[in-house]
């Protein structure tokens, strides 16, 4: 009984190590989709600064300047994507789509150019990397019985980026909902004319919120080389960013509905990871790829209705070309 | 000429003037949307604009409001020269702007609205409590009480529409730009507009009306200048002037405001509607219990502020939309909310459709005019009936025929259908429709977006329908062409018949007054069903 | 002045060319930065893409997967649907075509069993179109997202297939047994050995016949029938749709069933054509590119077979690049890809603003004078 308190605890602990880069780019979706902008290159972005991130740390040795990397490149990308979709009125998926396949390409070419070592950035020492932070008296915490392995396993030893992504969906909520700023982002993605004729500028707050987005996403990458990994591994990440739209989409574009969402996804996937090659009593041996499949599939089940419904922002999807 | 007539419009020329254009142009590709326009609005008084759709009056407000810039020209408000290169431009120079489709956030509360892009201080509760304070003031001094908290998409039109008044007011609007704004109001609903613009006058705010209804310029206006293709026409003081007179000046030429109505010998039904309902999947009845029939050789009118179920009404005779309860006969064919009929079956039982919205419906806009002419008519006899290939050559040859029988210009059928112009839109859609020689025929608002030449053609061609013995229904929201066409009027308002009048036993007062839904048809008018 | 007022040629022919050419320049730049020469690389994939022995073949055995996404990314266009799905539905086609043969090919003729197991393909992929395309015409999804999520559900299954039920025996990599002797399409460089053509070997097989087939079944479905006319009606106006008389939504599962069909097919190529199992990912991306293939194309069949062909070659030289340069790998490739889709998808009407300027000002003084 001990043994499957600590196994439920371990993988509450991994949930969250597992959630936070689909927690960082659930609210960059929220910013951008909010505004009114579709966001499928949350991937491509994270990926990309995943990248840079691990560049910069090993070549200077500093995880903070890899992190400034990781943002400045992410950053770089949503300045395309605004580029196509506001400025030029593109279709919002293809240019999503273009960056998650640029940035595919591009990390593994730059990769090798920079370090030979068939696209992946050397390994990181623990110097180079945003490292565990052990809360005080967590060792002594651990003789407390439920709590203190709570308080030891879960919320101690986390890395930064953890506590940043936490953060962040408290600060998304109060800027989305609180702030004027959030009034207007969030009238221009339902109504931008409104905001048009009301004297704002649709384009400017399109721009602000793919910039956000894209901040948000150079967090996640980052997190995924220097802090969760430790170096860059070609496509690692793996479909996050789609688990993140998903995970924004169950969310209905909502921060702290997200974040339960992301949380939900993300137990999942440590929960795979926990019962790989496990013989469970009864079941027998599940198979991991069915766990790993369901918030694509849960997804797909509240978008078609059978769970409530999603409705995006309205403008959604739709460039804003003055009416003649 | 021009300075001449505005120091004539004027009147006193010692008045201070509150908008002045010098020679405003503006191109859009080939056309001249304005050409050298020039206008001057004497502070505090109500100033019209009239002219027909494609006048260039939208150009000309969006330019005052900074939506486009011009071309070449210049703007000065209240004696200053100004540069208007956006909305905000437009605000800080004291100009407020009510568009014709609002520009609210449906799912905002009335406060969120007003303050969007107007507010005080990052923290938005803060900032709203504010405004709710100044806001207090404007209210009372106007006479203009709205719920500040209730959510823009549960409120009434007219309310919308005050918000939209208060939000300009609110950013210190002391020119109020009003863009068609009786398009979507009751008769009633217009009178209240018209008694705020009243009060705002009365308050020192100058009004810039921008409608195509004459009658509407008469009403409240002070002064009013005619505009006609891109150009103003002349400058008038409205008590000197006259409705014919302006009509004349819009369209370059002496009109006939009535084509010649003349009553007709109507036959047997046609179609039968009893007790039609039909409720949305959002749980809205947007037609309710409404019963009429349709005779050959006659023109049943349905008049009706836009939404109140006019819309639906045809969408279900025309077989797009299903039923909820009741029924609709088309001779031995009974069609139920159990036995539906889709949009081709009733085209069989000899009904034809000439929709309401023409670039969603009626035509597909990046299809050529060939392509367009077929639509909903790709299996009929003439284009090989149930064969499964298209023939081009057969398409064009069909188009070219339609085209050369209803004036359609240009007579290009590899042309796209969005090239042409809204008259010659809609001659195809009509000359379409009216090819099938149908018996019973639906159409909805015929001339919408149509120049007068057309739509005298338009009103000549339902006149030629009803008098080969086709069953006409009339859907329009202007009364002006419901009375003109009709033989018989049935008036909607919230998806209900408010009644079935004969035109030559009613007025204008009476429908208008069905339209708001205060009163039914009178007893002696019920025997018209 | 836009977009319609300007000719033919330069909207379907110069203004596409810009937007490679715009693609082409980046990728160059960026091998200039990460220090080779972009024209040395250029002659080396050009060489390795038509000149070496054999290389033609490659590269039309790719151009074969790139027609068959293409044209599924086309079709579903035609009715304003963005099938994102390509890489999943070729994937379930794959599987397709394992099933049948593996059920089948003790017990039939290898003839048989392979004429059915091109339907098979087709019908599988239809499947995985259909679900999304009812999900959006009945249940109101956006066909994008579920699209995207049927990707990862297909790939899931794969996996699972393959690692799982399907496994060959005794096998460790995810992959199924080996088809039974002569259950494949008759390769080109065989057919063409037979009829006394000296050919070199390549993996070019009767798939690129039926792509082609394909490429004129779309356009004659398009713009030569009825269904097609529908079909392209309901992607500018689903409400003329009904008005017209017809159901969408049944246009709409029709589409991404033909589409998904389409996609299906590109297990021919890879399946039938040369692995004679199913393996893992034999999609390898060739779905996605499919996007930068319809783009490209236009949504036209003629445009889809000039894009795959670049691409094909992009893919054959790009293998080649791996062998001359120590810096520059397949992902190369990728990064094109991306940006052609950037340039030719996202930012399509990028050089249109100048190219109508100079179209105008050349017009002008003709015109008038």
């Amino acid at each position: 009984m001990a043994d499957l308190w600590l196994q439920f605890v371990l993988t509450i602990d991994a949930t969250l190590r597992v959630a936070t880069p689909l927690i960082l780019c659930a609210m960059a979706g929220l910013f951008s989709e909010r505004s009114g902008i579709i966001d499928i290159s949350l991937e491509g972005k994270m990926l990309m600064s995943a990248f840079a991130a691990a560049s910069m740390a090993a070549l200077t040795g500093s995880p903070l300047l890899g992190l400034a990397g990781g943002i400045l490149v992410s950053v770089a990308l949503s300045l395309i994507h605004g580029f196509a979709c506001v400025t030029h009125k593109g279709n919002q998926v293809i240019s999503g789509l273009a960056i998650n396949i640029l940035a595919s390409g591009l990390t593994v070419t730059l990769g090798i150019a920079l370090f030979a070592q068939g696209g992946q950035t050397p390994f990181l020492n623990k110097s180079e990397r945003f490292t565990d932070i052990v809360l005080p008296f967590a060792e002594q915490a651990e003789h407390v019985p439920v709590l203190g392995t709570i308080y030891k396993e879960i919320i101690s030893g986390h890395n930064l980026l953890v506590w940043v992504a936490l953060f962040s969906v408290i600060v998304t909520g109060y800027v989305v909902f609180r702030t004027t700023f959030g009034l207007r982002l969030r009238a221009v993605g339902e109504k931008p004319e409104a905001v048009d004729s009301a004297g704002g500028s649709v384009s400017g707050l399109r721009f602000q919120a793919v910039i956000i987005a894209g901040v948000l996403c150079g967090i996640a990458g980052t997190y995924l080389s220097t802090a969760h990994g430790a170096g860059f591994i070609r496509e690692m990440a793996a479909g996050k960013g789609y688990i993140a739209l998903a995970a924004l989409i169950f969310g209905k574009w909502r921060p702290v509905p997200a974040l339960l969402a992301c949380l939900m996804f993300g137990f999942m996937e440590a929960l795979a990871a926990r019962l790989q090659g496990v013989e469970i009593p009864v079941i027998g041996n599940i198979s991991t790829d069915l766990i790993l499949v369901l918030p694509y599939f849960l997804t797909v089940i509240l978008l078609a209705g059978f769970i409530g419904k999603a409705s995006p922002p309205r403008s959604i999807g739709v460039p804003y070309i003055k009416e003649r | 000429m021009a300075d001449k007539t505005i120091s004539k419009a004027r009147g006193d020329d010692s008045s201070p003037l509150a908008i002045s254009l010098d020679n405003i142009n503006k191109t859009f590709g080939s056309v001249r949307a304005n050409k050298d326009v020039c206008l001057s609005v004497v502070q505090g008084t109500i100033h019209g604009i009239v002219g027909e759709n494609g006048a260039g009056k939208s150009t000309l407000v969006s330019i005052l409001y900074g939506f486009y810039s011009a071309d070449s020209g210049t703007v000065a408000i209240s004696g200053e020269p100004v540069r208007l290169r956006s909305a905000a431009d437009a605000i800080a120079a004291g100009i407020g702007m009510v568009h014709q489709h609002f520009m609210l956030v449906p799912n905002f509360t009335v406060l969120e609205n007003i303050i969007l892009g107007h507010e005080v201080g990052s923290d938005l509760k803060a900032g709203a409590r504010q405004a709710e304070a100044s806001l207090k003031g404007i209210t009372e001094r106007y006479g203009l009480s709205v719920d500040l908290q209730a959510v823009v998409q549960d409120l009434p039109v007219g309310l919308q529409q005050r918000v939209e008044i208060l939000k300009a007011l609110y950013r210190g609007a002391r020119i109020l730009i009003l863009d068609e704004p009786t398009g979507v109001l009751t008769p009633q609903e217009t009178e209240q507009l018209f008694d705020i613009l009243g009060t705002l006058k009365a308050q020192g705010v100058t009004i810039l009306l921008i409608t195509h209804k004459l009658k509407e310029i008469m009403a409240v206006t002070d002064f009013v200048s005619v505009m006609r293709s891109g150009e103003m026409v002349d400058h008038l003081q409205t008590a000197q002037t006259n409705p014919q007179q302006l009509a004349q000046m819009m369209v370059g030429r002496p009109v006939l405001l009535d084509v010649g109505y003349q009553a007709a010998q109507a036959g047997q039904a046609m179609l039968n509607a009893e007790h039609l309902t039909v409720t949305e999947t959002s749980g809205v009845t947007s037609l309710s219990d409404v019963s009429f029939s349709v005779h050959q050789g006659e023109i049943l009118g349905i008049a009706g502020v836009s939404g109140n179920g006019q819309s639906e009404l045809l969408e279900v005779l025309a077989g797009i939309r299903k039923i909820t309860s009741g029924t609709v006969q088309i001779g031995d064919r009974k069609i139920t909310a159990e036995q539906p009929a889709s949009p081709s079956e009733v085209k069989g039982l000899g009904l034809a459709h000439v929709p309401e919205d023409r670039h969603a419906m009626g035509l597909i806009l990046p299809f050529t005019a060939a392509e367009s002419a077929v639509l909903g008519y790709e299996y009929a006899d003439m284009m090989g009936g149930r064969s499964p290939i298209l023939s081009p050559a057969v398409m064009a040859a069909h188009c070219k025929t339609l085209m050369s029988s209803y004036d359609v210009r240009p007579a290009e059928p590899s042309l796209k259908s969005n090239l042409f112009s809204g008259g010659n839109q809609q001659k195809i859609v009509l000359a379409r429709e009216l090819s099938s020689q149908p018996d019973i025929l639906l159409v909805g608002q015929p001339t919408r977006g149509v120049d007068i030449g057309a739509i005298e053609f338009i009103h000549k061609q339902l006149f030629a329908m009803r008098d080969k013995g086709c069953a006409v229904i009339l859907v329009s929201v202007e009364l002006d062409e419901i009375m003109s066409l009709s033989d018989r009027v049935m008036v909607m308002n919230e998806g209900k018949s408010m009644g079935i009048v004969r035109k030559a036993d009613t007025d204008i007062q009476e429908i208008g007054l069905m339209m708001a839904g205060v009163t039914a048809a009178s007893p002696r008018q019920q025997k018209a069903r | 002045m836009n977009a319609s007022s300007l000719p033919r040629w330069i909207d379907i022919g110069l203004l596409p060319v810009l937007n490679l050419i715009a693609a082409l320049t980046v990728a160059g730049v960026i091998i200039a930065i990460i220090g080779e020469n972009p024209f040395v690389a250029m002659g080396v994939m050009i060489k390795g893409a038509f000149v070496y022995d054999g290389a033609l073949g490659y590269t039309l055995f790719y151009t074969t997967n790139f027609i068959f996404t293409g044209l599924a990314v086309a079709v579903a266009f035609h009715a304003m649907l963005f099938n994102i799905g390509g890489e999943g539905q070729a994937m379930i086609g794959g599987l397709g075509v394992g099933l049948v043969v593996l059920f089948l090919d003790s017990v039939l003729p290898p003839l048989l069993v392979v004429i059915l197991a091109v339907p098979a393909a087709a019908a599988f992929g239809a499947v995985w179109g259909v679900i999304p395309g009812w999900l959006q015409a009945r249940r109101g999804s956006h066909i994008v997202i579920t699209t995207i999520m049927f990707n990862f559900i297909a790939s899931s299954i794969m996996v699972w297939l393959l690692a799982g039920m399907l496994m060959a025996p005794g096998q460790m990599s995810p992959e199924t047994r080996s088809f039974a002797d002569g259950i494949n399409l008759p390769l080109v460089y065989e057919v063409l050995q037979m009829a006394g053509f000296s050919v070199s070997r390549s993996p070019l097989n009767l798939s690129f016949v039926i792509a082609l087939l394909a490429c004129f079944g779309v356009w004659y479905l398009i713009w030569r029938t009825k269904l097609g006319y529908i079909i392209r009606a309901t992607g500018h106006s689903e409400r003329a749709t009904i008005y017209a008389g017809h159901d969408p939504a049944k246009i709409i599962m029709l589409v991404m069933a033909i589409s998904g069909a389409l996609a299906g097919m590109m297990s021919l190529n890879e399946i039938l054509g040369v692995q004679q199992r199913v393996i893992l990912n034999f999609t390898s991306g060739y779905g996605f590119t499919g996007i930068a293939v319809a783009l490209m194309g236009r949504n036209h069949p003629i445009g889809i077979v000039l894009a795959s062909l670049l691409f094909g070659a992009l893919y054959q030289g790009g293998a080649e690049l791996d062998f001359e340069f120590q810096t520059i790998t397949r992902e190369m490739v990728l990064m094109i890809q991306g940006l052609i889709i950037l340039f030719s998808g996202a930012l399509a009407y990028l050089f249109m603003p100048a190219v109508v300027r100079i179209y105008s000002s050349l017009r002008k003084p003709t015109g008038s004078g």
